[in-house]
């Protein structure tokens, strides 16, 4: 079986599961952000007094802290008041947590083998940990907060293989750009992904998120990386359970294999030009891009590797007249990290502005809205018409490592238009 | 609908491309409001504002692939029911947004045409009759049949129920 079979058998309490097949499965984690407020009014209709399990729920603000609005502040008292009623004792308050996708594996609550739903289509990220983890809407939320259990269609899955050598200045998030561009936005549809191969894991765990991330800008259910020695070395600290090493079995069936070469398939930094994430291009074949504003942050690149990345580019020079940079840590831990490492000192000398952790302006609500005519470039994960604001805004995603050389150049640019001397594959977590 | 039978008739109100996204549906700065019947006043607000104006209840919405691709934002169906679409008729939808639809009761229907996609057969003002048991589609207007994928049971029964909610209540209240 594959990984998405093996959990969903062993979480539907059957031998083996086959494509297609439904199962309802249990549920170990149930994560919320703000949008708390619309299961919690859905729960409350079905007449429950109690969810099924509060020690199972996890609810994270991030997408608009601290509140940008009476509204907002409203919604959020109400989580609030409903958690404490609850007993519902894992809840990150605005200045606790950050982004739910970073906050949930750093403090624990991931751990490989598990069934993970989120009210929040990124929830595809904790694939990274080896969980079937996958998102939800509010109303379905509420009935598992009801019943601690969902009914899925088991995904055939597509198998990922990469192997050569990244070059320099070419990430992951290059990597999840161009087989976005080449299976299209629907090209994952109600699929599992497995992403493996020697460059996967060769991969850190902050660089493995970017992928499981981003298969849902594919239409992924879910996707894996590898359960191996540098993920658990990640989750050991952290996680207080017994760890379990599952993988796909030898035999398993996919419904299609695809080969990627990190070094001849990515010469360059891929692009996902305006408005769909498959629109995908070499970054030299977009000429003169010239950009307003520049966000490095989000669920998908705004971990410690991102900023040190962004950090080592711009050490020492300013951010162009024209361009804001925008740097949001994805964590209040990251956040500290990058403080202490002098990473945030370094992109603050050189002009950029630091939102708190949390979503900023990936959704398009707050700190750091586009007018009508101006373009951004973004290591987050949508550029949907009008999604960072005006409809007649642009935003291009890339690489953290882009983006920082952007905001230096006032336009895209490639990181060695900057820096001369090409920095190699990171290896730390 | 109300006599259980499930099948609808209605209008085209609109006919729309492949991919299109939550945040065409319903944007991200609206994402505050928790009332659902409140969201349908910003239904296509940015990318298609002429729709919602000229929505009719029971009106139909007829796209190609991966309609409700993006964010899992309920109220980009929530929106879509509240305004007063009788059903979404694409292509394939993406698959966060298709739970939603029928978790609130919307009915989503997968459908083509030998020609290719439903959009092909279809033209706003149309008037169609939908089977969602049975998987047929008839274009009244057109005298045309398009093929659609009957709903699964599990969704067939979420509907009759209007939905995950009423269909969770009657199982607690019994």
């Amino acid at each position: 079986m594959t990984l998405a079979e093996k959990i969903l058998a062993r979480a539907s309490g059957r031998e083996r599961v086959a494509p297609d097949q439904i199962v309802v499965a249990r549920v170990d984690l149930a994560m919320s952000h703000e949008n708390a407020d619309l299961v919690r009014k859905s729960f409350l209709e079905i007449g429950l007094a109690r969810v099924w399990d509060p020690s199972r729920i996890v609810i994270v603000f991030d997408h608009r802290i601290p509140a940008e609005s009476e509204k907002t502040a409203t919604t959020h008292k109400a989580v609030r008041e409903f958690v404490a009623a609850q007993g519902i004792e894992h809840f990150y308050d605005v200045g606790r947590g950050g982004i739910c996708h970073q906050v949930l594996p750093e403090n624990g609550h991931v751990r490989p083998g598990m069934v993970l739903v989120g009210t929040d289509s990124h929830t595809t990220t904790h694939g990274a940990f080896g969980a079937f983890a996958t998102g939800i809407g509010a109303t379905e939320m509420a009935g598992v907060w009801a019943e601690g259990a969902l009914w899925f269609k088991v995904p055939s899955t597509l198998r990922i293989e990469v192997k050569g050598e990244f070059r320099p200045w070419i990430s992951a998030k290059d990597l999840i750009l161009h087989i976005i561009g080449k299976l299209g936005a629907d090209g994952a549809d109600y699929r599992a992904v497995e992403f493996d191969g020697p460059a996967i894991r060769r991969m850190t765990v902050a660089s493995r998120m970017v992928l499981a991330n981003l298969a849902m800008e594919m239409g992924a259910k879910v996707a894996f990386t590898p359960v191996d020695e540098i993920l658990l070395d990640y989750l050991r600290p952290r996680v207080p359970e017994k760890l379990e090493m599952i993988a796909a079995d030898a035999g398993a069936r996919y419904e299609r294999v695809i080969p990627v070469d990190a070094g001849e398939d990515l010469p360059e930094p891929q692009i996902a030009c305006p408005h769909a994430v498959d629109h995908v291009q070499p970054l030299s074949a977009l000429g003169e891009v010239p950009v307003e504003q520049a966000v490095l942050g989000s669920c998908t690149n705004g971990r410690l590797e991102d900023l040190g990345v962004a950090a080592r580019i711009v050490a020492g020079r300013a951010v162009h007249p024209r361009t804001r940079l925008v740097v949001i840590p994805a964590s209040q831990q990251i956040y500290r990290e990058a403080m202490r490492l002098g990473y945030l000192e370094t992109l603050v000398a050189a002009g950029a502005i630091v939102n708190p952790p949390g979503c900023g302006p990936c959704v398009g609500v707050h700190q750091g809205i586009l007018a009508a005519g101006e373009t951004c470039v973004s290591s987050t994960n949508r550029n949907f018409l009008g999604r960072m604001g005006s409809t007649d805004s642009r935003v291009y995603l890339a690489s953290p490592a882009v983006v920082a050389a952007s905001a230096i150049a006032g336009k895209l640019a490639h990181p060695e238009s900057i820096v001369r001397e090409g920095l190699p594959w990171l290896t730390e977590v | 609908m109300a006599d259980g039978s499930l099948k609808l008739r209605g209008r085209v109100r609109a006919v729309l491309g492949d991919n299109i996204d939550t945040d065409m549906i319903y944007p991200g700065r609206y994402l505050n409001i928790t009332d659902r019947e409140q969201t349908a006043g910003h239904l296509f607000e940015l990318a298609y504002p002429e729709i919602r104006p000229n929505l009719e209840a029971g009106d139909f919405i007829v796209a190609g692939r991966n309609f409700g691709c993006g964010s899992s934002r309920e109220q980009a169906a929530a929106a879509l029911k509240f305004a007063g679409a009788g059903a979404v008729i694409a292509g394939s939808f993406a698959r966060i947004f298709f739970r939603n639809a029928i978790n609130l009761g919307l009915p989503a229907v997968v459908a083509g045409c030998p020609l290719g996609p439903a959009t092909l057969a279809c033209t706003a003002g149309d008037e169609l009759e939908i089977d969602l048991v049975a998987g047929q589609i008839r274009n009244v207007t057109r005298n045309r049949v398009l093929e659609a994928a009957p709903l699964d049971p599990r969704a067939v029964e979420l509907i009759a129920a209007g939905g995950l909610i009423p269909y969770l209540k009657r199982k607690y209240a019994a």
